[in-house]
């Protein structure tokens, strides 16, 4: 059952109009089913169309789907043997942010990730894929084993934000981020990034500062959330639409932007309407990347990626 | 980068300044209320006499409680102007052009060069002053200046911090700044030179999660507010009070997230013995004078041995 958001009623009308025509027609009768075909043309026509112009506060909703594939189906689906690896050694176990070894299209790999959890309690144990101190520290962890065995790392973005919490400030969440973007920066293995959902501020960079970063078509990058933004420069938090806009949080702007380095099309309809193929096309993206860099040397890593955040924004 | 703008415009601009501020006009202090006379507080180090709060100061004021004496201004690179086109109630260009107009800076960051206890270091300062610190593509630009200066001269680099966070009105642009500015304290680090990181009020999100928690040295002012995330979308996310002193630099001291609370008045010493110990260090690792080293061989059973 397919969960719409509000700018696809027209798409879901047309849809349940299918769906009710199917389940009345007893038999094959010639008029309807030539009439399904009809609506099923339209609807579908509809929603490539819609798809095909989202606007960013859209994209932001489709970023945000409760169906969009999450880190532990991509592990499913693209990985054999993927180990969960927990802790931080020093404080406490966060599944907000996942990891682990596994084997990927041939190759031992590190993948890390933001889990936002699915249902109730899922999102509750995963506490929507907002990390805390002991997530990014135990990402940090990850990363220097994977250094150590000489891992490819790869990351599965999908945050809207490290956690708000006394706790977590009590804690260094600041610090706990700046040395996660450190360890990104410093390790001397290939490290791809893939933001497949919400690239939510600081608790998205901390796992992005990637050799190679790539973008699902209709997921989303952004310094502050659009609803954050609207609460502070306009003083309204309706206007998160007017932030999306003038923020440039769309894959397609970070690409003129020349943040990320390849945009991975999303199936008709966004990545929740067929889940695997979305999953097939950012695993092979992530091996196209990975095939061009896994032979180089420790130093040109870690100096091609340092290079590539100095020269962010200096040439446009 | 000429002799006149290293050496001889910034002091007129910082003779300028100080002509600027009248001798006769009275502050009022932001924490006590009471008033006190503009003078008295400069030569107090902008701390107020009556309750020893630590008011905000921009990077001239700056400059001067912590070099010996005259210092040189590092010349930053212009950065894209307004890469986004950035509109909210108001836009970003206009923006940018009021906060020229009240600081008389570029921008957020200003570097300097010169002598701290006889040492010489290089120190980016941040202004909260210009659009509230806000870490944007100049800001990246000012802390690679910075190191690079560092690195070249082989000096300490002493990052004085004060901002809300990123620049909204670069978008993306002001996100990659985190990443950005950690590459450029780094090399600073990994040629074995002091990064020292100084963190006044207020120090909060980007910010504090990048270069301004990196510091092989963390000292704070104070009182300053330092954290992660804004008070009120704490309060709104786990509905309850925050604990009093939440956030501020005592409380960082407490859990382990910061090595030290420096009076103003204290800073200067403090970095110059510091800096003192961690670069004159010629000779350290080799015998003293009066030890004679035994061959090997005859070093007793039980010595300590590498
Ligand atoms: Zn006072």
């Amino acid at each position: 059952m397919v969960s719409y958001l509000d700018f696809e009623k027209p798409i879901a009308e047309l849809e349940n109009k299918v769906r009710e025509l199917r389940q009345t027609s007893a038999a094959d009768s010639g008029d309807i089913t030539e009439e399904v075909e009809r609506l099923e043309a339209k609807a579908e026509a509809l929603l490539r169309q819609t798809y095909a112009k989202l606007t960013p506060w859209q994209k932001m909703q489709v970023a945000r789907h409760q169906d969009r594939p999450h880190f532990e189906d991509y592990v499913a689906r693209l990985t054999d043997g993927f180990q969960p690896l927990a802790g931080d050694r020093r404080f406490g176990e966060d599944p907000a942010i996942l990891g682990g070894i596994c084997r990927f299209r041939g190759r031992s790999i590190m993948l890390i990730g933001h889990e936002k959890g699915r249902g109730t309690d899922g999102r509750l144990r995963h506490n929507f894929g907002m990390a805390k101190p002991e997530g990014y520290r135990k990402a940090i962890r990850l990363m220097e084993m994977a250094d150590r065995f000489r891992l490819p790392v790869v990351t599965l973005v999908d945050t809207s934000g490290a956690y708000p919490g006394i706790g977590a400030e009590e804690r260094g969440q600041a610090e706990a981020i700046a040395s996660s973007i450190e360890a990104c920066l410093r390790i001397g293995v290939p490290m791809i990034a893939a933001v497949v959902g919400e690239g939510g501020s600081g608790g998205a960079v901390a796992l992005a500062a990637a050799n190679r970063i790539i973008m699902l078509e209709h997921s989303v990058y952004s310094v502050i959330s659009p609803e954050g933004c609207a609460a502070i420069l306009w003083n309204d938090r309706e206007k998160a639409k007017d932030a999306a806009e003038a923020l440039r949080i769309t894959a397609a702007d970070l690409l003129k932007l020349k943040v990320v380095d390849e945009v991975v099309p999303e199936p008709s309809g966004g990545a929740h309407r067929d889940p695997d193929a979305t999953i097939d096309a950012v695993g092979d993206a992530v091996e196209r990347h990975l095939r061009l860099i896994a032979a180089a040397e420790p130093v040109a890593l870690r100096e091609g990626r340092r290079r590539k955040f100095l020269d962010m924004g200096r040439v446009l | 980068m000429s002799w006149l703008t290293e050496t001889v415009l910034p002091k007129i601009r910082s003779f300028a300044r100080k002509s600027d501020t009248p001798d006769n006009l009275w502050v009022k202090c932001p924490n006590c209320g009471q008033m006190v006379f503009n003078k008295e507080m400069a030569e107090n180090a902008h701390v107020c006499p009556k309750c020893d709060h630590h008011l905000r100061i921009g990077p001239a004021a700056r400059f001067e409680i912590l070099f010996d004496g005259d210092y040189t201004r590092l010349e930053v690179p212009e950065v894209a102007a307004d890469p986004l086109k950035f509109k909210d109630s108001k836009r970003y260009t206009d923006r940018i052009k009021e906060a020229r107009a009240k600081t008389g800076e570029r921008d957020a960051v200003q570097v300097a060069e010169g002598r701290i206890g006889g040492n010489r270091a290089v120190v980016a300062v941040q202004n909260f002053a210009f659009m509230g610190g806000s870490m944007g593509m100049a800001t990246g630009e000012a802390l690679v200046v910075a190191s690079d200066r560092a690195v070249a001269e082989h000096l300490p680099l002493i990052v004085v911090a004060a901002a809300g966070g990123a620049r909204m009105q670069e978008g993306i642009l002001s996100l990659m700044q985190m990443p950005r500015s950690i590459v450029a304290v780094e090399r600073v680090r990994d040629k074995g030179l002091p990064y020292i990181c100084v963190l006044t009020d207020p120090t909060t999100g980007g910010v504090t999660a990048s270069y301004a928690m990196l510091g092989d040295i963390q000292i704070a002012e104070p009182g300053a507010l330092i954290g992660f995330a804004g008070q009120r979308v704490i309060e709104q996310t786990i509905r309850e009070t925050l604990p009093p002193g939440f956030q501020r630099a005592e409380f960082l001291l407490q859990h382990g997230m910061i090595d030290m609370v420096v009076h103003r008045k204290k800073l200067k010493e403090t970095l110059a013995r510091l800096i003192d110990q961690i670069i004159n260090r010629e000779g350290t690792l080799h015998p003293g004078p009066e030890v004679e080293i035994p061959p090997p061989g005859e070093i007793p059973h039980g010595a300590a041995l590498p």
